[in-house]
């Protein structure tokens, strides 16, 4: 298989398990699902999951660990959170941040 | 002009706010190499945030497809839970409606739903549908725009576009950080996966990150407070 039909194989596998994951829910006998071990550990594997993400992106590039312009930015991302700003406004304020750095010659 | 109910008029706002980041989903997921028709898919297929962006995240990061379906899996099985959780509101549905059901079920739809009162039924309902099927078309219309503009704009890295990706998964996991033990978590996953980016293939050491969920999820907690929502 090529690598782009590999790629879109990905795509309707992720998307079918997306669906089956949410059809579950729907679906399953309530009991099934009310323990607690099972409710901590899926509460807690998204936010394991989303902050390795975070680290990843923010601090690797190929298989090494880097810092660069990402840093300032996801900074600024982090105060604008705290200050409550909107997930948009956080974005792009991290994409201006990188962007200007890097034209300026840094990271 | 009639106003919408209180209900709907959160879903209509929810669905315009979640709707506008999709086009940094659209941008991102064409930097990291899909074309404008498998972002659309994406979007249309996987449509939960959060799994979007690992996908692509993973696929960017060099990894495997094998790891970005596995990665966008793993992180989408919260919304089995949400599923359970609207059983109340929800059940019983079959076919067509239980299919559209758990595609739209989402953060968005859930948090909506469940923010009604208890014993208010109906805005539960109209709260989990408006911002369900208000969600999935904003989403993968601005999805759309995102992954159109993206593909003009060269280098990504020039454009700030892999910094815009990390604070998106810092967006995403903020709310999720209220409790000690889950910034325990989130601290810990993101050492181990520095720590083992070097010496494992791309992927891999973002799915290593469920180890320690299960690990702190599987004792019981001196308090309810400290398990994340």
């Amino acid at each position: 298989m090529s690598a782009y039909a590999l790629l879109w194989a990905a795509i309707v596998a992720a998307g079918l398990l997306a669906w089956l994951t949410k059809l579950a829910g729907h679906t399953v006998p309530e009991a099934w699902l009310e323990n607690p071990r099972v409710h901590r550990i899926a509460a807690f594997v998204t936010v394991a999951l989303l902050s390795a993400l975070f680290a990843v992106q923010a601090f690797t590039a190929g298989s090494s660990v880097v810092v660069d312009a990402r840093v300032a930015a996801v900074a600024v991302a982090a105060v604008l959170l705290w200050r409550r700003a909107p997930f948009i406004v956080v974005v792009l304020a991290a994409a201006v941040v990188a962007a200007a750095l890097r034209w300026l010659g840094w990271g | 002009m009639q106003r919408l109910s209180p209900v709907r008029q959160q879903a209509v706002s929810v669905s315009l706010a979640t709707g506008a980041y999709a086009i940094s989903f659209g941008a991102l997921s064409v930097a990291a190499g899909l074309d404008v028709w498998q972002t659309m898919a994406l979007s249309l297929l996987v449509f939960s945030g959060g799994s979007q962006f690992a996908f692509v995240g993973v696929i960017a990061a060099g990894g495997s497809p094998g790891a970005a379906v596995a990665t966008s899996t793993v992180l989408g099985l919260r919304n089995g839970f949400y599923g359970v959780g609207l059983a109340p509101v929800l059940r019983p549905m079959r076919g067509l409606r239980l299919a559209w059901a758990s595609q739209v079920t989402i953060d968005e739809s859930t948090a909506v739903a469940l923010a009604q009162p208890a014993d208010d039924v109906p805005a539960r309902r109209a709260g989990f549908w408006w911002t369900g099927v208000g969600v999935f078309a904003l989403w993968n219309a601005v999805t759309v725009v995102g992954a159109v503009l993206g593909s003009r704009i060269g280098d990504p890295a020039q454009w700030g576009l892999d910094a815009a990706a990390a604070a998106a998964f810092l967006g995403l996991l903020w709310p999720r950080l209220a409790s000690r033990a889950a910034q325990a978590v989130a601290g810990a996953s993101a050492v181990l996966a520095l720590l083992l980016t070097p010496v494992l293939p791309a992927g891999l050491p973002i799915l290593a990150a469920a180890l320690v969920a299960i690990a702190a999820g599987w004792r019981a907690p001196r308090s309810r407070a400290e398990v994340p929502e």
